[in-house]
């Protein structure tokens, strides 16, 4: 029984040594020196070839519970000393997680964009299509249509820059609304536009003027279309822009191509009754002009002014952009000082 | 226009505080700016009557004046004015009191002498230059008439008279007279106003043996009315008059002149007043200006007549621009003895263009411009009269010279009660509707729901249904209307497929890191000229402002660039920025209007990344601009390939650096270094742009999207590394290698490029991955080997390439 009392020494030293083992390396060493073609279980099983055959299934069965156990012990060991290793190199990854982060690219859109892609999405919304229309424009569309003849004195309201005496650069979006009712086919529906877009005034520039600005035009044409309509939809829009707890007032005021015309004002602060009813200070500040659709701009266009009407709008982004965000320069939306554009990185659509 | 608040109490009644008044007023009918009172933050300003005045005897200028202000004892008050004198009334700001702009008086003493205060002019308690009468202009102000010493000079002055600044739309020049103003606020507080009725003697010399007048054509005065008063003593006007006009924001000059401006401030209607003296023949005539006629006109001015400008004769020449000035010639002085009154209807279009062509806008003109009440066109005239009788002393003639005159009938419009319910969304009844109109002082029949309403020539801006509609609107009340959203068919609203090819640009670029510009789309004559990738001249404004903006833009680059001089010269030195917009282009300078095309263009300056605690810093070059114009074209699917070809075209663009963008053979766009000179004048960095026409991208054929499913069978790569001279380029060797590479050539990569030491002189080495997959069955060695094969063997023989 010398081999099986050599077996179980090899297995009493092969398992201290491998609870022993200090590392993995050293644990692979006990293996290869026990289980290894070369070791020493695997030395003393090449002796079986020497036992009696009725020895010899008694020692092979011994051999295999001594060389599972090694097995089982070793791959235990291994595992403890895995997660060990992990764990030191995971100790040692360790990094400063309070530096920041490699930056990534990311621009910012226009302020005056950012508000105008809001309105159009909240009108798109409401099933308004965007329509838009030239920049360089007819006397035509610009006046005439709009029920301001040559030597109107409305023509004074705003001062345009011509190309020639018929054609200029459109001093307003409006002239969008009378190139849209002329072609619009009231059979197949009612009309519903905005119109965003640049626009053109002979302005000295500074603080609150610019040669160039933008606006939003707003059209609804149908068979009972009514002010109240004008107003709701004028409610939507301020409380979509300036916030849920807004309110709104019209008064009066005279566009050549509204009849009635108003100008809109929304509530601001919290203070009311100061004597400049423009002012931000006084509780409400004036936002936009709209008004019913004049009868004339209607006939100009060939609609038919008994059966249909409605109202328009028009605002302008760089007045909404300037009230939303407090800030107190037009110039600064054209001249892209990459600071000034860049603090407008918000969420958005 | 500035609305006395005790002038509108001649009228109405009106108890509401001003600033109260002035909401209501903004939130009915005109929009009110403001609500001043003279006196406001000035207090201890009396009456002083001057009982001694001596030179100071240490100044060449001061006087040494004892003043009653109404204290048991004089006061002694130093004054530098050159015109006070003893025995005068004048104005008092007493030791502490305040006077305009926040200034404190106090007790002092001036060269030696003590002084109780302070002898002021009009200026120096808050009226402005423009209205101080002239004579007082550069010296203290002096009452006409006694005051009581110690009375407060506010009442006296007017000063405590609250002024309603109201902006009047061009619509209701009605209320550009106080009659029409108390109209408009009478009917929002449901009061009717009383106006006085002129009332004259006519005691002079019948009109016929003074003066002739005729119209020869009635449209160039539609009415025209003289009368004549005699015997004028030309003085100050009273100070109740003046006060007045002072608080209307008008100057006064002399009494005759102050009764044409105090009846037009009255009805609204502009009268003008002549020397009868003055007029060569005693025959006023009204016609169109001759060629080579002048005038001058009451500010001095010379002007060349033309034949559109209507003009008042006296028989021989022009003596006064009708409507808009009278001339110099026939001024009003001291010395009138005999005053015409003109008190007429010019029609506006005329007045208006003679207004513009000299300069010459008034306070008459713009009114004649914009209508005036034609029913008082003789009222006025009237109390013009009556006024020269009560403050000039003077005698009215018989009898009105009217050469033309006009019927003055009220306007009818009918509208029916459901007609203002159906626009306005609400449910007024007839009755409520009736006392609209009425409180308005309109004539109103009604009979089933249907008004007949008769609208008095006062409000000339009413003629159809809609401006009715609009007066019931804002007298019931905006906050009254109802709050809904229109009960349309539904409507689909969608984007149209440039308006969504504009916003795919943006959202890529924006994406890609580069922030949106708007620029301005005037620019110099220079800029219009520049980074033009178009066949096209500028479109230039007729009158342009500034020389910065004279133009319109052909290229969005200019702007850019300007945008980056903005911020290199407020030390920001790495801008990345994208701008989408029109540019302008035409063929030729007849063409009048440009075709408006849609552009996208951006611009990289400087460092793309800046210097970071584990990243280098990486200026912006060529290739990260045509990375992006490479990454937004892409998704668009364009069925002709796109190149890129080298261009030498562009002055403002490096010569070697520069690629034009080609989409077939159609020109789409070019990207590159601009000019090293350009980026120097502004001092910037190396700057990179690169501008897209969206217009032919939205035009361009596209290739639809349909699915392939994911390759099922592995692809073989073979690396090749060429050396090549320097002039072959890399869409040389990838034509090559597409030519070649048969069928199963996926795809193409260059990774890696050198030039340098290492090689000979002249030579370049390109490396690229060429990956082959047969999408049907698996590649053998064999077939990719005689590809591979075949592609170099070209590569050699047409590239003159070493495989190395």
């Amino acid at each position: 029984m010398a081999l099986q009392d050599e077996l179980t020494k090899i297995k009493t030293d092969a398992l201290t040594q491998i609870a022993a083992a200090a590392d993995l390396n050293a644990l692979n060493d006990i293996r290869v020196q026990v289980l290894g073609k070369k070791g020493s279980l695997t030395g003393v099983l090449r002796g079986m070839k020497d036992l009696t055959p009725e020895e010899r299934p008694k020692v092979g069965s011994f051999a295999n519970t001594v060389r599972d156990a090694l097995t089982e012990a070793i791959e235990k060991r291994h595992a403890a000393l895995s997660a060990q290793a992990l764990q030191a190199k995971l100790a040692q990854e360790t990094i400063d997680v309070t530096l920041p982060g490699r930056p990534v690219h990311r621009g910012t859109m226009h302020v005056l964009d950012q508000v105008m892609e809001d309105v159009e999405s909240l009108f798109m919304g409401m099933g308004y299509q965007v329509v838009d229309g030239p920049e360089v424009e007819t006397e035509h569309y610009n006046f005439e249509m709009l029920n301001v003849p040559k030597d109107h004195p409305a023509r004074d309201m705003q001062d345009t820059f011509y190309i020639t005496p018929d054609v200029l650069l459109r001093s307003q979006t409006s002239p969008v609304q009378a190139r849209t009712l002329e072609k619009h086919d009231f059979s197949q529906g009612p009309l519903k536009m905005i119109s965003p877009g640049r626009v053109y005034r002979r302005d000295t520039d500074d603080a609150t003027h610019s040669h160039q600005f933008h606006q939003i035009e707003g059209l609804v044409i149908d068979k009972h279309i009514t002010m109240g309509d004008l107003k709701g939809t004028l409610e939507v829009l301020a409380r979509h822009v300036f916030g849920p707890d807004r309110k709104i007032r019209l008064r009066p005021s005279y566009f050549p191509f509204t009849e009635p015309s108003v100008e809109v004002d929304v509530s601001w602060g919290s203070k009311t009754g100061s004597d400049d009813v423009t002012s931000k200070d006084n509780g409400w500040v004036e936002v936009l002009g709209a008004g019913m659709v004049h009868p004339n701009v209607l006939k100009s266009a060939g609609v038919d002014a008994d059966v249909y009407g409605g109202f328009a709008f028009g605002l302008g982004p760089d007045r909404f952009a300037m009230l939303k965000y407090d800030i107190e320069d037009i110039r600064n939306f054209y001249l892209n000082d990459q600071r000034f554009l860049t603090q407008f990185q918000q969420e958005g659509e | 226009m500035l609305v006395s608040y005790k002038w509108l109490n001649d009228y109405i009644k009106v108890n509401e505080d001003p600033v109260k008044l002035a909401d209501q007023i903004s939130r009915t009918g005109i929009e009110t700016e403001e609500v001043f009172r003279r006196d406001e933050g000035q207090k201890k300003i009396v009456v002083g009557h001057v009982l001694e005045c001596v030179p100071h005897p240490n100044s060449d200028h001061l006087h040494i004046c004892q003043v009653d202000v109404g204290e048991s004892e004089p006061y002694q008050i130093v004054c530098g004015a050159p015109n006070v004198a003893a025995g005068q009334y004048v104005i008092v700001a007493l030791p502490n009191s305040w006077i305009a702009g926040h200034t404190k008086i106090k007790k002092s003493k001036m060269r030696g002498e003590v002084s109780m205060g302070m002898i002021c002019a009009l200026q120096e308690i808050g009226f402005p230059d423009s209205v101080a009468p002239k004579e007082y202009a550069s010296g203290i102000w002096v009452f006409a008439e006694p005051h009581t010493p110690g009375e407060s000079v506010f009442p006296l002055l007017g000063m405590d008279d609250p002024v309603l600044n109201v902006d009047i739309t061009p619509n209701r020049a009605d209320t550009l007279g106080m009659h029409g103003a108390a109209w408009e606020i009478g009917a929002m507080l449901d009061e009717k106003p009383h106006f006085p009725e002129p009332h004259i003697t006519e005691t002079g010399a019948d009109i016929h043996t003074l003066l002739q007048a005729s119209v020869p054509d009635s449209s160039d005065a539609p009415s025209y009315n003289l009368r004549i008063v005699e015997n004028v003593q030309i003085k100050d006007s009273p100070l109740w008059l003046q006060v007045r006009l002072m608080n209307a924001g008008i100057r006064p000059i002399n009494n005759i002149v102050d009764i044409t401006n105090y009846v037009m401030l009255t009805y609204g209607q502009p009268l003008h007043a002549f020397d009868y003296d003055k007029l060569a023949q005693k025959e006023i005539l009204v016609r169109r200006a001759r060629a080579g006629e002048k005038l001058m006109t009451l500010d001095g001015n010379d002007h060349d007549l033309v034949p559109d400008d209507i003009v008042i004769t006296d028989g021989q020449k022009p003596i006064a621009l009708a409507g808009v000035m009278g001339g110099l010639e026939t001024e009003v002085t001291d010395t009138t003895k005999t005053v015409v009154f003109e008190s007429a209807v010019f029609p506006p279009t005329p007045i208006r263009k003679t207004a513009q062509r000299y300069n010459l806008r008034s306070e008459a003109s713009s009114r004649f411009e914009k209508g005036t009440n034609h029913a008082d066109v003789l009222t006025a005239l009237t109390y013009a009269a009556q006024l020269a009788g009560e403050i000039a002393d003077a005698q009215t003639a018989k009898g009105v010279l009217s050469p033309t005159a006009m019927k003055v009938l009220p306007t009818v419009v009918d509208i029916s009660i459901d007609r203002i319910n159906h626009v306005l969304g609400t449910q007024l009844t007839v009755d409520q509707v009736r006392k609209i109109f009425d409180r308005l002082g309109f004539g109103v029949d009604e009979a089933d729901g249907l008004f007949t309403v008769s609208v008095p020539p006062r409000r000339w801006d009413i003629s159809i249904e809609a401006d009715l509609i609009e007066e019931v609107a804002r007298l019931y009340g905006y906050d009254n209307l109802p709050s809904t959203l229109p009960q349309a068919t539904t409507t689909v609203a969608h984007h149209t497929p440039i308006q969504k090819l504009i916003r795919y640009s943006k959202r890529t670029l924006l994406a890609a890191g580069l922030n949106e510009a708007i620029s301005y789309a005037l620019v110099n004559e220079q800029e219009a000229g520049q980074y033009v990738q178009a066949q096209s001249v500028p479109t230039k404004i007729d009158w342009p402002m500034t020389k910065d903006h004279v133009a319109l833009r052909q290229s969005l680059i200019p702007g850019l660039m300007d945008d980056l001089a903005y911020n290199i010269a407020h030390s920001v030195k790495n801008v990345q920025l994208f701008e989408q917009g029109r540019v302008f282009l035409k063929d030729d300078a007849q063409t009048v209007r440009p075709n408006e095309v849609e552009y996208l263009a951006g611009l990289i300056s400087g460092e793309w990344q800046s210097r970071a605690w584990d990243t280098a810093t990486q200026a912006a070059d060529f290739y990260l601009v045509k990375g992006i114009v490479e990454d937004l074209l892409a998704p668009l699917r364009l069925s002709t390939p796109v190149r890129y070809a080298a261009t030498d075209q562009y002055p403002e663009m490096h010569p070697g650096r520069t690629a034009n963008i080609f989409l077939g053979d159609t020109l789409i766009g070019f990207v590159g270094e601009v000019h090293p000179a350009q980026t120097a004048a502004i001092n910037a960095s190396d700057t990179f742009v690169f501008q897209l026409d969206l217009d032919i991208l939205l035009n361009a054929a596209k290739t639809p999207l349909l699915a392939t499913p994911a390759p099922k069978y592995p692809a073989v790569t073979r690396d090749i590394a060429l050396q090549l001279p320097e002039t072959v380029t890399n869409a040389q060797v990838l034509a090559v290698i597409h030519d070649h590479a048969g069928a199963f050539l996926e795809d193409v990569q260059l990774f890696d490029v050198y030039k340098g030491d290492k090689l000979p002189a002249g030579t370049q080495s390109l490396a690229y991955t060429l990956t082959f997959r047969n999408p049907e069955a698996t590649l053998t060695e064999d077939e990719v080997n005689k590809a591979f094969q075949k592609v170099s063997d070209e590569l050699v023989d047409a590239l003159h390439a070493e495989i190395r």
